[in-house]
């Protein structure tokens, strides 16, 4: 439908109206980011949103490489790591040596060191593109994250490295002690940061990075060197890391060799995979998302990591547009109104009782497991469960298989002949 | 000097042959199905814990035998039900896909077996010594594991090479199409592959778990060294991650006995080390940065052989 009102309408006049469209989505998340601590006051929440902003700066690099060029990297925390550490040096550098540069500009000396270690091991990474690079940024991630407990001058042995935000020069009358402008100055870099990227995405390099993800051959039938595609990817993805591990190193005034370890990279991929890799937004509803269930979640069950997880496993299975793909995508019967229709939200039932029965297995196995020494008795939504009493395992295990039953009927009822 | 050479590389070879049985598996899943299982460690930790438990209930030589098996049906029902259905998908979905996997197996194993390690230790049965060199002894477990390593290898070079499975195999790996309009199933040969190849992952794990320490970060540790194998000796070549399996096994235990720094070395021609912020890597020995060696010798052959030792051209 949308596509036969569109070819009545001038070109020129889908692209001012789209232009419109986007400039009112980034005026609107600018006044979002403006107006969050003013809604959610407490100091937990503020830390929240500080986390959040900077797993999203994180995740939009990420997706420069995953989403933009198709390259699969699994050490992208090397460079969030170094620019957080650079960063903690150099301000340490500033405040011993009384030198006039404010907080503020710190973000751009993390991004420098990320641009500038990522080219040092881009150069070797990007020599192989597909599975390839994909070994080789685990193995020079897991080399770096190696060789840091040695190097302990740099990288603080396990106390890791300390700084003081305070004691650098103040600008405009500000002292950058209170968390609120700690947040600010988080949002400032990350509008910042995420108009940059989406520039990127627009000029004749973001265009040739998204053809060589669709089709690598032909571009370098077309006269561009591939592995330059790559490189240039990998160091702009450096630069924004390291940008986002100098807005760790100045929210937290701490770095641990952790920050750059496997756990930090699986993270991010985790994020911006359920996020969405195809659109823009993709990785920032990722980034929130796995920012507050890990502030939030972790809590309340030991779990989170495996509940985060499954839900990955099954967006690459069958939600592999991510949350920004099952909200944004323009794919008749993949939509979100499509999938809700009438007919098809019966289907709700029967995953909500698989989604429970999951979730009470996982939770009484904890209380078992890893909780044993609090006993066997777990409250969950108010209600005390005896997991050592075989009645509640029975339930679970009769609301995922009787849920599994009903979806793979309706299934098989929506599309007559598939096996699946 | 004799005895330390000679048990160096007694436990360089062990150790190379252990890489091995997990390499080989990772490698023929990878020339067959052009998957990179990114999960293949945590098999190889499933099989340690199996063999923990198992041993625990019924004794060693069963735990040898059923844990195997049973990693290896695990691995086949993730091929039939999760790889199967992504293959259209391309090598992204796959790769992420069995990233996921292993993220939830530590986790699982966490939840089953604490996030400590677990007391898995050498059986009664194989605790003696086999012989004793230079005054040393050394245990007839490490004996063992060698002994299977290598059978293992003879019999899955005899399977491939000599028989009619292997040969409908080889021919599966290198025309799919024709081998499946030849009648032969290609999509279950697939399945037995990704089977045996994690029920290798998984008898490597039986075996190295009383050896080393059985804990949850032990496919954290091993997955990114296999990776370093594979890219090594060439993507798809069983005779390169024999070469780079053992190569990875004799570095990583050379370098542990090496108490020589790179200060020393610089003495020994009459320089000063340069101090500043990095001037502890002057101080580090060889033994400390056996970790980051592997991971070294892959970046020396990316920049001269990006293709890997027996490699074929990208």
């Amino acid at each position: 439908m949308t596509t036969a009102v569109h070819s009545r309408i001038p070109g020129a006049i889908i692209g001012v109206t789209a232009g419109l469209r986007e400039g009112a989505a980034w005026g609107l998340g600018a006044l979002l980011l403006v107006a969050l601590p003013m809604l959610f006051r407490s100091d937990s929440s503020l830390a929240i949103l500080s986390i959040s902003g900077i797993a999203v700066v994180f995740a939009l690099s990420y997706n420069i490489l995953l989403g933009q060029t198709g390259m699969l990297s699994f050490g992208h925390a090397v460079f969030y790591g170094l620019g957080g550490f650079g960063t903690i040096h150099a301000m340490n550098l500033i405040a011993d040596a009384r030198l006039p540069i404010p907080l503020p500009v710190m973000p751009l000396i993390g991004g420098c060191i990320g641009l500038l270690s990522g080219a040092l091991l881009g150069a070797l990474a990007s020599k192989r593109g597909g599975i390839v690079f994909a070994m080789v940024t685990f193995g020079l991630g897991e080399m770096v994250s190696a060789a840091a407990p040695i190097l302990n001058r740099f990288f603080g042995g396990e106390q890791g490295v300390t700084t003081d935000r305070t004691a650098l020069p103040h600008m405009l009358g500000l002292g950058f002690g209170p968390q609120l402008q700690i947040y600010y100055l988080i949002a400032a870099w990350c509008l910042l940061s995420a108009g940059a990227i989406r520039f990127i995405a627009g000029t004749a390099f973001g265009q040739i990075a998204r053809a060589a993800r669709e089709n690598p051959e032909r571009i370098e039938f077309i006269g561009y060197g591939m592995r330059r595609v790559r490189f240039t990817a990998f160091c702009l993805a450096s630069f924004f890391a390291g940008i986002a591990g100098a807005l760790t190193a100045i929210n937290f005034e701490i770095m641990t060799v952790a920050n750059l370890g496997a756990q930090q990279s699986t993270m991010v991929v985790l994020a911006t995979y359920i996020g969405g890799l195809d659109f823009f937004v993709g990785p920032i509803i990722g980034a929130v998302l796995v920012s507050v269930m890990q502030v939030s979640l972790s809590d309340v069950t030991g779990g989170w990591q495996l509940y985060l997880g499954l839900l990955f496993v099954l967006g690459v299975m069958y939600a592999p547009g991510g949350i920004a793909g099952l909200l944004l995508t323009s794919q008749p019967g993949e939509r979100l109104r499509d999938r809700m229709a009438p007919r098809r939200l019966v289907l709700l039932a029967p995953l909500l009782a698989i989604a429970a029965g999951g979730v009470l297995a996982i939770e009484m196995a904890y209380q078992l497991g890893l909780r044993s020494q609090d006993g066997t008795v777990r409250r969950l939504a108010g209600i005390p469960i005896d997991c050592a009493s075989p009645f509640p395992w029975l339930v679970a295990a009769t609301l995922v298989v009787g849920g599994g039953a009903i979806l793979r009927r309706a299934a098989s009822r929506a599309h007559p002949g598939s096996t699946r | 000097m004799l005895q330390l050479l000679t048990f160096s590389v007694l436990n360089s070879v062990l150790y190379g042959m252990l890489l091995f049985l997990l390499a080989s598996g990772l490698t023929l899943i990878f020339s067959m199905m052009g998957v990179l299982n990114i999960a293949h460690a945590s098999f190889y930790m499933l099989g340690a814990y199996l063999g923990f438990e198992i041993t625990r209930l019924l004794g060693f030589w069963p735990a040898l035998v059923i844990a195997p098996l049973l990693v290896g049906v695990l691995g086949a029902l993730v091929e039939r039900f999760g790889l199967r259905r992504l293959h259209a998908r391309g090598h992204v979905a796959e790769l992420l896909f069995t990233f996921g996997l292993a993220f939830i197996i530590a986790e699982l194993v966490q939840l089953f077996w604490g996030r400590m390690p677990v007391d898995y230790r050498t059986p009664l049965e194989l605790g003696s010594t086999a012989f004793t060199l230079f005054g040393t002894s050394y245990p007839t477990f490490r004996v063992f594991i060698l002994v299977v390593a290598a059978l293992v290898f003879c019999v899955l070079l005899m399977l491939l090479t000599r028989t009619r499975i292997g040969l409908i195999v080889r021919a599966a790996l290198a025309h799919p199409k024709m081998v499946g309009m030849l009648g032969h199933d290609v999509p279950t040969i697939f399945m037995l592959v990704f089977g045996l190849g994690s029920g290798l992952a998984g008898l490597a794990g039986v075996l190295a778990g009383p050896l080393f320490v059985t804990q949850p970060s032990m496919a954290e540790t091993y997955g990114p060294i296999l990776f370093v194998i594979i890219v090594v000796g060439g993507l798809g070549s069983l005779s390169g991650a024999l070469i780079a399996s053992l190569l990875v096994g004799f570095i990583q235990t050379f370098a542990v006995s090496m108490n020589v720094s790179l200060a020393d070395a610089l003495a020994a021609i009459g320089v000063a080390a340069p101090a500043g912020m990095f001037d502890e890597i002057w101080a580090v020995t060889i033994a400390q940065i056996a970790p980051v060696l592997p991971y070294g010798l892959m970046v020396v052959l990316l920049i001269f052989r990006p293709t890997g030792l027996f490699g074929r051209r990208a």
